[in-house]
């Protein structure tokens, strides 16, 4: 069995700054060893952990679908640390890659289903990969209603602005992005927090229907309300947990959330599985 | 499988010749305490020790080890490339270590040890050993090993199981990496045919001598959630200093980090000893903690070792009864009493209730 805490090397390929206030930037990595992309073979939902060697390691969400080939991507939060260091590196530098790690959203169970998508802040990035996983031509017709209600604080905020845009003309997605506040006379899109848009345009709960959430604390706490109203059961609502992790191994022993381990038992979790544990998060 | 018999005048001599095929391990005083170490050329295992202060732990999994080593030199071909570190995997073995610490690492072995995922550093540590016990004739007074799925001469973990019979030790011979080792002593006296019998009227003394208990019995059928939310947890981590002896010293605690360390453009990633008893341990890079207490962090080290462990792995509690966090926290917290409260509510019926 492999080394688990052995890093792939990778080689950054590319970086694109995402946000206005230049805190976010998206990573894209290729393997040093084409075959170690076989390997890391992945699914919506998982992350990895991102080695800057002599800095540490970061547990990342992974931003790209496994339906894009030749490279992964990752979207990151300038923080601390690590984050920092990475967000001055440079397209050629090497550094490594552990994973994938963790479970994915029940792509199995969703088959079939509708699914809408509830996403805030910088949160939005396994979210990407979902979508861009479910658009794929062959994969689409394996769900129903898709609905997207993704939400920043202004437009400069939000992640991954291009392909939104392409999202809205499609007739195959139902968009509805939001700020917070703007100035800007030209925003076509909505305005107000994610579970007030919640409220008014998430598609109404029945046993065909899943919601994910992933966002900032306060939106998952606003919005959980909103789901209940609209009688969303809770095996049904879906979230993704980010508790600090070390080994993402389920070994280390940092990001349980009683006898559940958020690295290797989640990070996805269905709000029913969450309210039978002490919800450390 | 057999008994032999080590009269103690020969001790010594097999030793150093089994020290030609084993790296040899056993309690040393220094100072004040006994801990294990690696024994010098003809040095011995000092076998009057109770039991060392801290836990043998740190032969299977040190409290620094380094797993991957690195180069930041761009003009070398593998800078910034992660490479395993070597090890030392010759075999070795550990004399007198206690039962209950060698349970511990059947215990914690189920954390590294997983279909999942394998630690190699821990599981080629372990493989590498050969664990030579010694029985307890005289347990000390904190410890509840008995009730804690272990005891004075059990035998789970170990490769031999010696006891002191007066002039000579005798020898239970558990395993086939057990067999190699007296092998390797060149001790080939079989023990006489009343040896069994001595050993379990040693083993009954013993027993009869841990004065203390835990009750465990009721903590799997309770609820989790009620367990958290129990009345009990602020006056139980009241004093509580955070200072992290009790899981240093444990020798089922597990919990670590990972760390990178640069000298010049070489540098190393380790892994080191953590503790939940400290804040870092979970804090976000956001500043949000969601162990942000001191409540919260005594409570996840009990709730870990008597519920969620429990839980998870059907095989008991996470603690052997070797006693040391409760002779060494300085706020005199006992393990042995929060067991009693938190066993105690959940037999009490109050725990299946949701809160
Ligand atoms: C499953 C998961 C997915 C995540 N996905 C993303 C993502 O897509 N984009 C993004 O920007 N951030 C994401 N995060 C949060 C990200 O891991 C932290 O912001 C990052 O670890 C901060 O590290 P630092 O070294 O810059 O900060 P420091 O504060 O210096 O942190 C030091 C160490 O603490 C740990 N740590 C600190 N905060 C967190 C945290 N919130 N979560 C986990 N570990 C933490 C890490 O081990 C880190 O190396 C995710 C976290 C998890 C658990
Ligand atoms: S040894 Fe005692 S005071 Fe120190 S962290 Fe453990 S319980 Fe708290
Ligand atoms: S919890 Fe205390 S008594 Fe139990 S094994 Fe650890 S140190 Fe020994
Ligand atoms: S990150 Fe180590 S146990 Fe989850």
């Amino acid at each position: 069995m492999r080394n688990p805490y052995l890093p792939y090397p990778v080689r950054i390929d590319d970086i694109t700054v995402e946000t206005e206030d230049k805190n976010l930037k998206t990573f894209k990595f290729v393997f040093l060893d084409p075959a170690d992309e076989q390997k890391f073979a992945y699914k919506a939902g998982q992350f990895a952990e991102l080695s800057v060697t002599g800095q540490g390691e970061i547990p990342i969400g992974i931003a790209s679908s496994p339906t894009e080939k030749g490279f992964v991507m990752f979207t990151v939060n300038k923080v601390g640390r690590v984050s920092s260091f990475l967000h001055a590196m440079k397209p050629g530098d090497i550094m490594g890659l552990r994973g994938p790690m963790g479970n994915w959203y029940p792509w199995e169970k969703m088959q079939g289903k509708n699914v809408v998508i509830i996403g805030g802040g910088f949160a939005f990035t396994t979210l990407r990969s979902s979508i861009v996983y479910m658009l794929q031509p062959e994969n689409r017709k394996n769900f129903g209603e898709i609905h997207v209600i993704y939400g920043a604080r202004s437009p400069g905020m939000l992640l991954y602005r291009e392909e939104l845009a392409a999202w809205e003309q499609r007739d195959d997605i139902h968009m509805h992005i939001t700020v917070d506040a703007t100035s800007d006379p030209n925003w076509k899109y909505n305005v107000g927090f994610v579970p007030a848009i919640a409220e008014k345009k998430a598609p109404p709960a029945g046993s065909d229907t899943y919601a994910i959430i992933c966002g900032p604390p306060i939106m998952i706490k606003f919005t959980q309300p909103v789901l209940d109203k609209l009688g969303y059961a809770h095996d049904k609502i879906i979230m993704s947990l980010e508790n600090r992790m070390k080994c993402g191994i389920g070994m280390c022993g940092r990001c349980n959330i009683g006898k559940e381990f958020v690295c290797k038992d989640g990070p996805v979790f269905t709000l029913e599985q969450l309210n039978k544990t002490p919800r450390e998060y | 499988m057999k008994m032999i018999a080590i009269p103690k005048k020969e001790w010594p001599a097999g030793l150093a010749k089994a020290a030609g095929s084993f790296r040899l391990f056993g309690p040393v005083k220094e100072k004040e305490f006994h801990s294990f170490k690696r024994l010098e050329n003809g040095q011995l295992p000092d076998f009057s020790c109770q039991n060392t202060r801290l836990s043998p732990k740190h032969l299977v999994y040190p409290q620094s080890e380094v797993m991957l080593t690195y180069s930041l030199d761009e003009s070398r071909p593998d800078h910034h490339i992660m490479k395993e570190a070597p090890a030392d995997t010759s075999p070795r073995a550990v004399l007198g270590i206690r039962p209950c610490d060698a349970k511990a690492f059947v215990l914690v072995r189920m954390n590294f040890d997983t279909p999942d995922y394998k630690d190699p550093y821990w599981l080629r540590a372990y493989e590498s050993t050969t664990f030579v016990g010694l029985s307890c004739a005289s347990p000390c007074s904190s410890c509840f090993c008995t009730t804690a799925g272990c005891g004075p001469f059990h035998e789970e973990g170990l490769d031999v199981l010696l006891a002191d019979a007066g002039d000579h030790f005798l020898a239970k011979v558990l395993t086939e990496k057990g067999a190699a080792w007296v092998a390797a002593g060149g001790w080939t006296q079989t023990a006489d045919a009343k040896a069994e019998g001595r050993l379990a009227d040693l083993r009954q003394a013993a027993e009869a001598k841990i004065a203390s208990q835990v009750q465990t019995e009721s903590l799997k059928a309770a609820d989790t959630t009620a367990l958290y939310n129990a009345g009990f947890w602020e006056e139980v981590s009241f004093a509580c200093i955070n200072c992290g002896t009790c899981t240093y010293s444990c020798p089922t605690c597990w919990c670590f980090d990972i760390q990178d360390e640069t000298r010049g453009t070489s540098g190393v990633r380790m892994k080191n000893w953590d503790s939940c008893m400290y804040p870092l341990f979970t804090l976000h890079g956001t500043g949000h903690n969601p162990r942000g207490t001191k409540l919260h962090r005594v409570r996840q080290r009990f709730m870990h070792k008597l519920k969620y462990f429990v839980d998870k792995y059907d095989r008991g509690i996470q603690c052997v009864g070797c006693g040391r966090c409760v002779r060494l926290c300085p706020v005199n917290i006992d393990i042995r009493r929060v067991c009693g409260l938190m066993n105690g509510l959940a037999a009490s019926g109050e725990a299946c209730a949701i809160d």
